[in-house]
């Protein structure tokens, strides 16, 4: 069925199918305007007994109709298009992650250049990166061969060589391939499907060595030369198969995947084009994160050689419940605690850990608890984000030209694009940071975390509508970029931090902030937090002079004037300087997460405690 | 979300149940429709393809790979063992000649033009699967495996490390909040599936090993056992394929916890009964928990088929167990499902449930936090 016209577009309905809850959103165009007006939820039904996704997706819609008083959907159980008679929807979209989302391999030649390319190209795509085969990853070819045949992946993304480069490794990678016979993850139907996006003259090679083992798409070079990446191709590939292959081997999809009106793209997928489109419109730097109970997704847009880089990454085993007690692995239970302002036992502490990843569905009951679950999400993100910047830097191999004028600000290829100073926008989604009972916990979460630095504003997904808005993006950008701005992100405030350090106690920067007819000014020793509450709505004029070496958006000892939205928290002010530093004696320590906790207002509750 | 499904464990003395028994690669079944079989009998068999051993011949022979062809030794297709030579450069007038010889055993799988690889296969390795359960074959999946099912006793676990596991059970606990310790294990307990009460201590883990038990069953570990058992931290909780010589399944959680009384009276009822145990634990899509399967040898009836997963929907007069603290691990009835959400002392608002605790408290909890107890 063709897609109406977009000016013809006034109902829309969009889900999300998650591992555990599928989700509806029903957009309307209202007063010219589209918005976000209603939505429901239903647990997603890909699992036995039911086994068929769309019955998940109906039970969703049935919600949200009921609460719009609009049927979406008729007796037979099936939706109904178009809307007529205040019944049914105009178009439905749809994203999905259930079943595990799609899960690839990827090989190159030299790790951090086609390799890196490659990896980027798959998690862009919104694929989960299970292992990155290169001719130096310092593997011998008989373990390379041995983990392939290991994973079971649901696709393969090669990558190697410039074109008109190396053809023998290229092909040696496929060498490896070809013994190792891999198996897709959904049984032994069908073959492996492989993406080729390398070399274009290793392609026929590539090809025969592959033969009767795997079924190979070939695509343009995804590094046609060492200066310029060209991921399109291989993102486009990886969709269409993900469509073919993946979806269509998981229960019930093959009828949703009839019933959308547009290609069902993969959740993190979606959401990297909906922040992408916003940076784009606004021209802004945006960083976005999404903790969820296996993993964790940051995706970052930065202003880098003159244009706009994308970069996801997928931190498999950093989230809130399935991997909670990876999380305090990886961290380790002083770093957690170092953000727990109360005395904790650390034994009952770790068996709790593992209650929680044993029965992940649970949610915290007592204050106690989300404190410590608050806590273990900081190192979490922390970690999350340190990954995704060792990740997103700019191309290496590349040849760079230096005048003298660079002697002293010489960068080497591969230097992070992520540079929190220039950082305009930190949006935060997830369970444990879109369900805090305070939007205070959720702005000192991700400030903790991601240690922003200079001027950054922060805000929340209100109920996880990005990946909606990105599918919905595809057909209607301007729909998604209404309701994006209008409905879908909960503006926190502003956080002004200083970068730098100086001794605890001194001043650190001393500020003016005016909004309306009220007036706020004073001087902010190092190691303080402060909150000035500036409500959604408003804006202040601040100006912040720094001390010496401190810089807090202008330069180290330079001060800033500028205007500043508020928000749900407000405006937070943050002299801790940068990196964090806490005390190592816990008794110290936690004297200091008690004063900050207080500063920001995080827990009215905590002398309860 | 008013009927929303409440998860729960299975535990179940009588049931109907089908196990899905199928090789990771297509291959032999070695049974047919109809057959009776006991838990430890093979039924379906193949050959996984061999390890490879990749060698670059060209670079190890100094010479072109598009070369390679005109002094191979062995032709792709044939077999060759570790020591022959597999190619042999002609030399100047047959004077300073390189051989290469063979590093492994196998067939001479392939020689690229391109890279000058050369690839050897090793021979197959069998792979088989055994019945699990004793039983009767009621489908054969040809080329794949087979469906066996059995009327059993079916009690699921909530979490546990080592594969599947086969011996009788050996009640060593005398009430299930007694604990597991070194020296409730007595000496004669090779091959026993060991069923204890409340917490197993790492100490008793030891001992069960030493002893040559196949497995030991309790109401709970501690984190820290479970670390110096396994020698890691454990991050996700995928397990089964430890190799740790006993299979370890716990019924209720971490911490001190005793076996619910529902389940220890059932596998003491089982005492001395040949069961089969997994402790596979997959939670993730998919979710997969620890499991002991019971053989009912009677000709009661079981009714039909059910699936291996608990829960259901939760009412008034429910059993529940709270899996979350405050209140973590206690058993008790569902006294009222309020419609409203409620505030929690966390400040979130959340569905909840009232719950009559068995020593008469009554107290109020998330619906998230409640899991049915029983079939």
């Amino acid at each position: 069925m063709p897609l109406p016209a977009p000016e013809n577009l006034n109902v829309i309905l969009a889900t999300d199918c998650g591992s555990t809850t599928t989700k509806a959103i029903l957009i309307e165009k209202v007063n010219g305007h589209y918005r976000q007006t209603f939505r429901g939820e239903a647990p997603t039904t890909v699992e036995e007994p039911v086994a068929d996704v769309t019955v998940g997706v109906v039970n969703a819609a049935t919600e949200v109709g009921e609460l719009a008083g609009r049927p979406l959907v008729d007796e037979q159980g099936q939706l109904i298009r178009p809307a007529r008679d205040g019944r049914g929807c105009d178009i439905y979209i749809s994203t999905s992650s259930a079943g595990g989302g799609l899960q690839m391999l990827v090989t190159g030649v030299v790790r951090e250049m086609t390799a890196a390319s490659a990896k980027r190209a798959a998690l862009g795509a919104g694929a989960i990166v299970m292992d990155t085969i290169a001719s130096n990853d310092k593997r011998r070819p008989h373990e390379q061969i041995q983990r392939i045949r290991e994973l079971r992946p649901d696709m393969i993304l090669m990558a190697g060589g410039t074109d008109g480069g190396t053809v023998t490794h290229v092909v040696q990678t496929a060498e490896l391939i070809a013994p190792a016979r891999p198996q897709p993850r959904f049984g032994g139907q069908y073959r492996m499907p492989v993406i080729f996006a390398g070399n274009r003259d290793a392609a026929p090679h590539v090809a025969e060595v592959l033969k009767d083992i795997v079924d190979l798409s070939i695509v343009e070079n995804l590094r046609p030369v060492l200066e310029q990446e060209n991921l399109g191709p291989a993102r486009d590939a990886i969709h269409d198969l993900f469509l073919e292959h993946v979806m269509a081997h998981a229960p019930g999809y093959d009828k949703l995947i009839a019933w959308a009106d547009a290609p069902i793209m993969p959740t993190p997928g979606a959401v990297g084009d909906i922040l992408q489109e916003i940076a784009r419109q606004r021209g802004i730097n945006v960083v976005g994160v999404d903790i969820g109970g296996a993993t964790t997704d940051v995706f970052s847009v930065f202003e880098s050689g003159g244009q706009s880089v994308f970069n996801r990454t997928v931190s498999a085993n950093l989230g809130m419940s399935y991997s909670i007690s990876n999380v305090c692995s990886e961290a380790g239970f002083p770093m957690i605690l170092r953000w727990v302002p109360i005395e904790m036992n650390e034994r009952e502490l770790r068996n709790r850990v593992k209650n929680k990843m044993i029965r992940p569905t649970t949610i915290p009951q007592t204050l106690e608890s989300l404190i410590f679950e608050q806590a273990v999400s900081r190192e979490a993100l922390r970690l999350a984000y340190l990954q995704h910047r060792e990740f997103a830097t700019t191309l290496k191999g590349v040849q760079q030209q230096r005048s003298v004028g660079d002697t002293f600000s010489q960068q080497s290829g591969g230097a992070s694009v992520v540079d929190n100073m220039k950082l305009d926008l930190l949006v935060a989604s997830g369970g444990v940071l879109s369900h805090a009972p305070r939007m205070e916990q959720t702005a000192a979460m991700l400030i903790d975390a991601f240690e922003p630095e200079g001027v950054t504003e922060l805000a929340k997904d209100s109920i996880f509508m990005m990946p909606h808005l990105g599918v919905l993006a595809q057909v209607h950008p301007q729909a998604a970029v209404e309701v994006f701005e209008r409905d879908c992100l909960i503006t926190l405030g502003t956080c002004i931090a200083a970068a730098g350090a100086t001794r605890p106690g001194r001043e650190c920067f001393r500020y003016v902030v005016e909004f309306g007819d009220q007036r706020a000014e004073g001087e902010m020793p190092f190691g303080d937090l402060r909150l000035i509450r500036l409500g959604p709505e408003q804006t202040a004029r601040v100006e912040i002079t720094p001390a010496r070496g401190v810089d807090v958006g202008a330069g180290p000892g330079k001060p800033l004037v500028r205007e500043v939205r508020g928000g749900t928290v407000g405006l937070i002010l943050d002299a801790r300087g940068r990196p964090l530093q806490l005390p190592e004696n816990r008794e110290e320590c936690r004297i200091v997460a008690d004063r900050w906790a207080r500063a920001l207002e995080m827990y009215p509750d905590l002398n309860s405690l | 979300m008013a009927h929303a499904y409440t998860p729960g464990l299975l535990v179940t003395p009588r049931m109907r149940h089908r196990v899905r028994r199928v090789l990771p690669i297509a291959g032999d079944v070695l049974v047919e429709q109809g057959a009776a079989v006991g838990s430890q009998d093979v039924v379906a068999r193949t050959y996984m393809p061999g390890d490879v051993t990749p060698i670059n011949l060209a670079n190890q022979l100094a010479m072109p790979p598009g070369e390679l062809a005109g002094v191979l030794l062995k032709q792709p297709g044939e077999a060759i063992q570790k020591g022959e030579p597999l190619a042999r450069t002609k030399g100047l007038f047959g004077w300073f000649q390189s051989e290469f010889k063979s590093p492994a055993s196998g067939t001479l799988e392939s020689v690229s033009s391109v890279t000058g690889q050369a690839m050897i296969r090793s021979a197959p390795l069998p792979v088989q699967v055994l019945a699990y359960v004793d039983g009767t074959v009621i489908d054969v999946l040809p080329g794949e495996g087979v469906i066996v099912e059995a009327d059993v006793a079916f009690i699921q676990g909530i979490f546990g490390v080592g594969g599947e596991a086969y011996g009788p059970i050996r009640c060593i606990a005398r009430s299930a909040s007694e604990d597991v310790t070194p020296e409730s294990i007595p000496a004669d307990v090779r091959g026993a599936v060991l069923v204890g009460g409340a917490r197993i201590h790492h100490s008793a883990i030891q001992k069960a090993v030493e002893l040559g038990a196949a497995a030991i069953v309790g109401g709970g570990i501690d984190d820290q056992d479970l670390k110096t058992v396994l020698g890691y931290d454990l991050g996700v909780a995928i397990t089964g394929s430890e190799k740790l010589g006993v299979t370890i399944i716990i019924t209720e959680g971490f911490g001190d916890i005793a076996m619910a009384d529902r389940t220890f009276e059932l596998l003491r009822s089982h005492d001395g009964a040949r069961v089969s145990v997994n402790g596979s634990t997959q939670i993730r899509a998919g979710v997969q928990r620890p499991e002991i399967v019971i053989p009912l040898a009677d000709e009661a009836a079981s009714g039909d088929v059910q699936g291996a997963h608990g829960g259901g929907v939760l009412q008034v007069g429910s059993p529940v167990r709270m899996i979350r603290d405050p209140y973590f691990g206690i058993l008790g009835t569902v006294a009222a499902l309020p419609h409203e959400p409620q505030m929690l002392g966390s400040g979130s608002r959340a569905r909840v449930l009232e719950v009559t605790c068995r020593d008469g408290r009554r107290v109020t909890v998330p619906r998230a936090n409640v899991e049915i107890v029983g079939a």
